[in-house]
């Protein structure tokens, strides 16, 4: 496939990355290696190959020194390939004739012996170099964008996504797993460090996502497939019966009253503080506002006998128990992720009690309590009937702990702040923080912070040991006791109190690694979503066209959520007016000449990218579909399927110069 | 199902009680149990704090006689369990340590590659054997007796091999199998007092009272534990109690109460070596003897 006769003349550049790869790997003396190896025209080290004047000195060298390979040894090619593609085009030369190496990530940045590191990134330029000469000019294609959108999640980030791309005219598909849009926040009582109400200013936005015209709204729905690329997603969607028709339902609760049942069943958007029926409406402002039924414990659905009094309720006939699931195909050019959150389990720190002492409560359970539409109107009652006198709220529970999770949830010393606030509010309670540090960074928290010291608020600082209903004295009768060094006064103290609120932090939803499969998106080690870079790509992915936003990345409250949120819009935006994307030329293409057809790669692809040419009696690969997997090379028979940039003699030859140290 | 069974000085004394009632248990489960040939002291956690090298190698002596025979070690005494245990993990994650103690080992003609697992009989029982089993090797459940369970602090920390650090709760529901009523007892990790009953009696007496105090006031019978310093403490300082009303609580073996439960004769089961005698309460609440 080369063209032999050309005469090779390569450029090579070592790039130090300030200290990152500098201070290990002995970069001039990479450089004086490489100026003896075969075809090398130019060797040169810089400071930083990325900067402007790094890249305009392969373009300059290209144009004065008819340089026609290009090597570049610095970062991770997802850093900065593009980057050098870019300075080798401008240089007039086919991106295609670049290679890079990574001797940052896979050298100095994970080996400490700096002559070994020095060898070692010597071994990766020879092999770089050797196999560039087999490099061939290759043509990016290009595919349009669809200009539909698809937004897994509608929480505040999701809800927030879909009214700014809606406002700027594109279609919006908001898929909510739960029977109503509003996630999270919709539970939340007031948001901080403002106290204005969560409902007042969410529920508007909630109410616009239903109404406008450009944005389709499925609750009660989940994605099951993702097929295609950036710009040409497939995605099928599945539909939960909910027992209702949606048009028919006014919400007008009528199958509510009638149904049989008692309110028994386990209340999740009150967090169980209160009980519902199997036919419910998840809370007053849900949107939509149409009851669900749940089938496991209805019982028309479960047994099949109910004299359906709730059926025989609705006037509009909106009662339909032979509802089956149903799943949609939707063709959409870009996708946001915005799945939210997890409150960590209580259950797993033992030692605070949830569970065991029912006046232990977490904070999402407050947010209710305090909620004047939860399920005691606001007043602040305990499960033993009860109003506390003294409250304790515990921060860091399952945050900054080796035992549970490792990170800081970020939002709970702000919403501890909150809770303590509202709590003393609601009543009168004399209320203790127990923090390790508060962290209160951002636009006006400090001053809150401030302001609740001023309030009479106690802070203790130190990590609670335990809750334990064993008294040591009279004083702590009947009373949970917080049991806790303080660090600042230098003893352990013991704390009778009536209420103890436990300060949860935020994690990975269960399904994370499900739905990153599902999306082709990677997790960090935490379990929270990956972003492409974490300060200069936070929205996007290593997937083209999936962006993330909002808690489903990293804990982050409200006002962090929305600024990701739009962000994510606005690089669908970007993507969507640009009409057009450039694809990666790794594809797969059919040598007809030795091709047999057997027909082995055609059921072996994952893509369904091959289709067989009955009269040519061939494979033929579907350029657009072909994602450069390279299954199919690997077992044809014949050696008759060629992968641009992963070519044999490409391959072969740069794991023989690799390995020729050895 | 097999094990190599470490008794340690306490099964063999004082804490006869345990040993008799393990071992008739452990029969009654089809579990075989052969007495390690040879084992040494542990070295407990006295040892540890006088010089380690010498009290790692002392323990290590019985997981290299213990590796020979290949079954995994079992360890009833909270001490030996939490001793062992901390051996194989300094061997394993330090290697100087490691080092040390297999060229002291070699010199006596041992040798320690460090694959023994060490077990703890509670563990085997709720985890291996299963409660469906025990359930179903239950002849008279204890019913209506009211249990504390009480697991000291060894077993669980630091390191909690087979349940929570703070918060346990195997026993628990070993003893809910055996048909008791086990009380909420907010005390049952915290310090029986431990060795300082033997060095500062009063200070230790007064916290083996507490957890008394508190399994009284939860209604419990009596105390159920896994640890023979434990038994000791809670049952031969009670007439050391301070306070207006003098309150008496039987201490027992959770094994012992398997037995009951299984129906077995007292006399396997070592009921009349207590101090508090614990008979009464088991007539008063219909327990069945055989």
């Amino acid at each position: 496939m080369t063209e032999k006769k050309e005469e090779i003349r390569t450029g090579f550049y070592i790039c130090h990355c300030g200290h990152n790869i500098g201070s290990v790997v002995d970069c001039p003396a990479v450089v004086e290696y490489v100026k003896g190896l075969p075809g090398i025209a130019v060797s040169r080290d810089y400071k930083y190959m990325c900067s402007d004047p790094g890249q305009e000195l392969i373009a300059q060298d290209i144009r004065e020194q008819k340089l026609n390979r290009i090597v570049v040894a610095s970062c991770s090619p997802l850093l900065h390939e593009e980057t050098f593609r870019k300075a080798t085009s401008m240089g007039g030369l086919n991106p295609f004739y670049f290679q890079m190496v990574n001797i940052r990530e896979h050298d100095s940045w994970v080996h400490t012996d700096k002559n070994a590191a020095t060898e070692k990134a010597m071994d990766m330029a020879r092999a770089a170099v050797a196999r560039v000469r087999f490099h061939r000019a290759l043509e990016k294609k290009k595919a349009p964008i669809h200009p539909d959108v698809l937004i897994v999640g509608a929480g505040i980030a999701g809800i927030h996504a879909a009214l700014t791309l809606a406002n700027a005219g594109k279609k919006v598909y908001l898929v909510e797993r739960e029977p109503t849009i509003g996630g999270h926040m919709a539970m939340f009582d007031k948001t901080f460090p403002t106290l204005d109400c969560a409902a007042c200013i969410l529920t508007p936005k909630m109410s616009s996502v239903k109404n406008h015209p450009n944005i389709t709204m499925w609750t009660y729905s989940e994605v099951t497939s993702v097929d295609g690329y950036v710009g040409n997603f497939t995605i099928k969607v599945r539909h939960k019966p909910r027992y209702i028709i949606e048009d028919l339902c006014v919400g007008c609760m009528a199958c509510i009253d009638a149904c049989v049942f008692k309110q028994k069943f386990e209340d999740e958007f009150n967090q169980g503080l209160s009980k519902r029926k199997p036919v419910y409406i998840p809370f007053p402002q849900a949107t939509p506002q149409v009851v669900v039924i749940d089938p496991e414990q209805c019982l028309k659905l479960k047994t099949g006998k109910c004299k359906e009094s709730c059926a025989e309720a609705c006037d509009r006939k909106a009662i339909d128990f032979n509802q089956k699931e149903t799943i949609e195909e939707i063709k959409v050019g870009t996708v946001i992720i915005s799945t939210g959150f997890k409150s960590f389990d209580a259950k797993k720190l033992p030692q605070y009690g949830w569970g065991i002492y029912p006046n232990v409560y977490t904070a999402l359970e407050i947010e209710r309590l305090v909620n004047a539409s939860g399920p005691t109107g606001g007043d602040v009652v305990m499960r033993d009937g009860k109003h506390p006198k003294r409250i304790g709220i515990i921060h860091c529970v399952g945050s900054r702990d080796e035992s549970t999770n490792k990170w800081c949830s970020r939002v709970c010393c702000m919403y501890s702040l909150k809770l303590a606030h509202l709590l003393h509010e609601h009543s009168e309670a004399e209320i203790y923080n127990f923090y390790i540090d508060m962290r209160t960074p951002g636009k006006s928290y400090e001053e809150f912070y401030d302001r609740l010291l001023k309030e009479g608020v106690n802070f203790v600082r130190g990590r609670v040991a335990e809750i334990t209903d064993w008294a040591m004295n009279k004083d702590e009768e009947d009373h949970l006791v917080i049991r806790v060094e303080d660090t600042l006064a230098g003893f352990v103290r013991r704390i009778p109190v009536d209420m103890v609120v436990l300060a949860t932090g935020l994690e990975a939803r269960e399904d994370a690694q499900d739905v990153r499969r599902l999306f082709n998106i990677g997790c960090g080690g935490e379990g929270f979503f990956m972003e492409r870079h974490p300060k200069l790509a936070p929205v996007d992915t290593f997937t083209e066209g999936i962006f993330i936003a909002g808690a489903c990345q990293g804990p982050k409250d409200i006002p962090d959520t929305v600024a990701q949120a739009g962000a994510a819009a606005a690089q669908c935006l970007a993507l969507i007016d640009a009409g057009a994307i450039e694809l990666e030329p790794n594809t797969a293409f059919i040598d007809e000449q030795s091709c047999s057809g057997c027909k082995s790669c055609i059921s072996l692809c994952p893509y369904t990218a091959i289709t067989f040419d009955a009269v040519k009696k061939k494979a033929v690969i579907n350029e657009a579909l072909c994602k450069g997997c390279g299954t199919c090379v690997g077992a044809c028979p014949s050696s008759s399927i060629i992968q641009n940039l992963y070519e044999d003699d490409q391959i072969f030859t740069e794991i023989e110069e690799v390995l020729a140290h050895v | 199902m097999k094990f190599s069974y470490f008794p340690g000085c306490s099964l063999k004394g004082m804490g006869g009680a345990y040993e008799t009632s393990l071992i008739a248990v452990m029969e009654a489960l089809s579990v075989q149990l052969e007495e390690l040939d040879d084992w040494n002291c542990c070295g407990a956690t006295a040892y540890m704090s006088v010089d380690e090298s010498k009290a790692f190698t002392l323990a290590a002596r019985n997981l290299a006689i213990a590796e020979k025979k290949t079954d995994d070690l079992l360890a009833p005494c909270a001490a030996c369990f939490l001793v062992l245990q901390k051996t194989q993990k300094y061997i394993k994650d330090y290697p100087e340590v490691g080092r040390v103690v297999r060229e002291s080992l070699r010199a006596g003609g041992y040798d320690y590659a460090g694959s023994t697992r060490i077990r703890h009989p509670l563990d085997v029982i709720v985890n291996d054997i299963g409660l469906d089993t025990i359930k179903k090797t239950v002849k008279h459940p204890l019913k209506g007796l009211k249990i504390a369970p009480y697991y000291g602090c060894q077993v669980v920390r630091p390191y909690a091999t087979f349940d929570h650090q703070d918060y346990p709760v195997t026993m628990d529901n070993l003893l809910k199998a055996l048909g008791a009523d086990v009380v909420h007892y907010p005390l049952k990790t915290k310090c029986c007092g431990g060795s300082l009953t033997g060095t500062l009696p009063e200070v230790g007496a007064r916290l083996s009272n507490i957890l008394i105090r508190e399994a009284k006031r939860q209604g419990a019978d009596l105390i159920t534990t896994l640890c023979p310093l434990c038994f000791f403490n809670l049952d031969s300082y009670q007439d050391k109690m301070e306070g207006p009303e003098k309150i008496t609580m039987p201490i027992t073996y959770f094994t012992q109460l398997m037995g009951l439960a299984f129906g077995m004769p007292s006399s396997k089961l070592g009921l009349k070596r207590h101090i508090i005698p614990i008979l009464p309460i088991l007539k008063e609440r219909q327990v069945a003897i055989a």
